[in-house]
């Protein structure tokens, strides 16, 4: 077999992606007429376009930085890559196992303990019993929460309940990291033990998908970026060279061919 | 840290098979994921009553006895042993409702989950049903307790309850994946559905025996109301100490099995569009 360098091996591949929501264009304020309309095929549709025919290929290791206005169409993307949303066209290829850092603590029940939530937080993201299990220990080491394990989420604070969602979603290297905005995540001496650990998986080899609207991060960790506007992908490169575009004209409709 | 024993995954929307093909496969990967919503949904129901996990027992228990009172003096029902009667048909009627009510309201504002990362989407629905089988089998202590103070004989025919369970359970699944489906798209039904369950609790045999009712309308609830005959098929076994007959089986089977069928291709097929509704 030949060895690829692990560079070039695709992480994420994009093919001319496509989102649409579709909303009731009229408030039907009761069933019935809703269901008269339904039947009589007069419900009528606003299609929204949120991603129009977006491709991209990011490869192993990078940080990849996604930059856009508000409703630019950058928490789509991340969700069709997360697999939360299927495009209604086009093509999404993902390698390996990918964590996303959109929701940190995601289904956490103030009424159960620490350990009850770990067992079932890390069942949302994936994990098996057992690797739970293995690992439990080292996710509360690193939460910093050991004497805290068995008392009920609702005596935690904000900032302890933040550290054990990073802790248990974090806890297995993935093959693409998406962190959406910069993680707010306990105090600053914790947060900075976050970083120090998305680094470390990208040395390993961790693709990082990384949205946020500071051009001012973007530049300084990316590699490369691409920019949306609009739901169009209006420009991929160097992450210094989109942040500088981007600052021209940051409402640019695609300059890319149709 | 790396999960090295697992195979490379890798994703791509191109490649799947038919949804209700793939959906069962990922269940199955995520079964550990509805192990721990079943613990989650046991566990945090009376986490914070004193009694806790009894209740689940005492529940029932006092249902039957409000309702013995009232029934054994306002209607005489000519029922040997009418709480044992009650008790039976409530376990029945408490899973089918609850389970139900359950799979409705966690797909309708269970969505923030769905919106937010990727779980199959059955998930839910599948974690109710094991939450109803949790209190179902809790709640045949006080039935058995009941039956033994009441000097109802238990027989050996009880080896024969996990069956009308299994068609008690399918049978709600299916009810649930359908309807929550439709709530997706018009979370109104969820309160209809809390109006249809009444007037469905009273269509059935629960707190009064079939024999009250008129031939015809025994015809008609029995080929009408699936529940009817769901109701009959449990207490077989545990109330009247018989085994049913393979006419009073296969009806039930087969309904069960067509509306799971049908529950399940219709709840895949609109899977896909959960994450943007809801």
């Amino acid at each position: 077999m030949i060895s690829v360098p692990l560079s070039s091996r695709v992480a994420i591949q994009l093919e001319n992606i496509s989102v649409s929501y579709r909303t009731p264009k009229e408030n039907y304020t009761t069933f019935k007429e809703y269901a008269i309309r339904f039947l009589q095929g007069r419900v009528k549709h606003n299609v929204f376009w949120a991603l129009r025919d977006v491709s991209l290929t990011i490869h192993q290791g990078e940080i990849f930085g996604l930059i856009g206005r508000n409703g630019a169409g950058k928490s789509t993307l991340l969700k069709v890559v997360a697999r939360v949303l299927r495009p209604t066209s086009g093509r999404v290829v993902v390698t390996g196992l990918v964590a996303p850092l959109l929701e940190i603590g995601a289904g956490f029940h103030f009424d159960l303990t620490g350990r009850e939530n770990v067992y079932l937080n890390g069942a949302l993201l994936g994990y098996s019993r057992q690797e739970i299990n293995r690992n439990f220990d080292e996710m509360i080491a690193f939460a910093e929460l050991q004497d805290f394990v068995d008392a009920p989420l609702r005596t935690y604070s904000s900032g302890m309940v933040a550290r054990l969602g990073f802790a248990v979603a974090t806890h297995f290297r993935p093959n693409v990291l998406i962190v959406d905005e910069i993680l707010g995540v306990g105090d600053e001496v914790f947060q900075n033990k976050c970083v120090a650990r998305i680094m470390r998986f990208a040395q390993q080899g961790t693709t990082i998908f990384l949205v946020s609207h500071s051009s001012a991060l973007i530049q300084s960790t990316c590699t490369r970026a691409a920019w949306l506007s609009h739901g169009h992908l209006v420009g991929v490169g160097g992450a210094a060279e989109i942040v500088a575009q981007y600052h021209e004209n940051p409402d640019a409709r695609a300059a890319l061919p149709e | 840290m790396e999960r090295t024993h697992l195979p490379p995954q890798v994703y791509d929307s191109s490649k799947r098979g038919p949804l209700a093909i793939s959906e069962l496969r990922e269940l199955f990967r995520y079964r550990d994921l509805i192990y721990q919503l079943v613990k989650r949904d046991v566990l945090t129901r009376y986490k914070r009553s004193v009694l806790g996990v009894a209740w689940t027992m005492l529940n029932p228990l006092g249902m039957m006895v409000v309702l013995t009172l009232a029934f054994s003096k306002i209607f005489r029902f000519d029922v040997p042993n009418y709480p044992a009667f009650i008790l039976s048909g409530l376990l029945v009627w408490n899973f089918f409702s609850q389970t139900t009510s359950a799979a409705i309201n966690a797909q309708v504002w269970g969505g923030g989950l769905f919106k937010r990362i990727y779980i199959p989407r059955a998930a839910f629905a599948i974690s109710s049903m094991g939450t109803g089988l949790v209190n179902l089998v809790m709640a045949l202590v006080p039935l058995l307790l009941i039956m033994l103070v009441t000097g109802t004989p238990i027989r050996w025919t009880i080896v024969f309850l996990p069956v009308p369970v299994a068609i008690l359970v399918l049978f709600s699944l299916g009810v649930g994946l359908l309807l929550s489906t439709v709530a997706v798209f018009f979370p109104d039904v969820a309160e209809m559905y809390q109006i249809l369950l009444s007037a469905w609790l009273y269509l059935t045999p629960i707190i009064y025996p079939s024999s009250v009712l008129p031939e015809q309308m025994r015809f008609w609830l029995e080929l009408l109301n699936p529940m009817y005959r769901i109701v009959t098929l449990f207490r077989l076994p545990i109330y009247d100490g018989r085994l049913p007959t393979w006419g009073e089986l296969w009806p039930s089977l087969l309904t069960t099995l067509m509306l799971l069928g049908l529950g399940w291709y219709f709840f895949t097929k609109k899977s896909d569009e959960f994450a943007y509704r809801a």
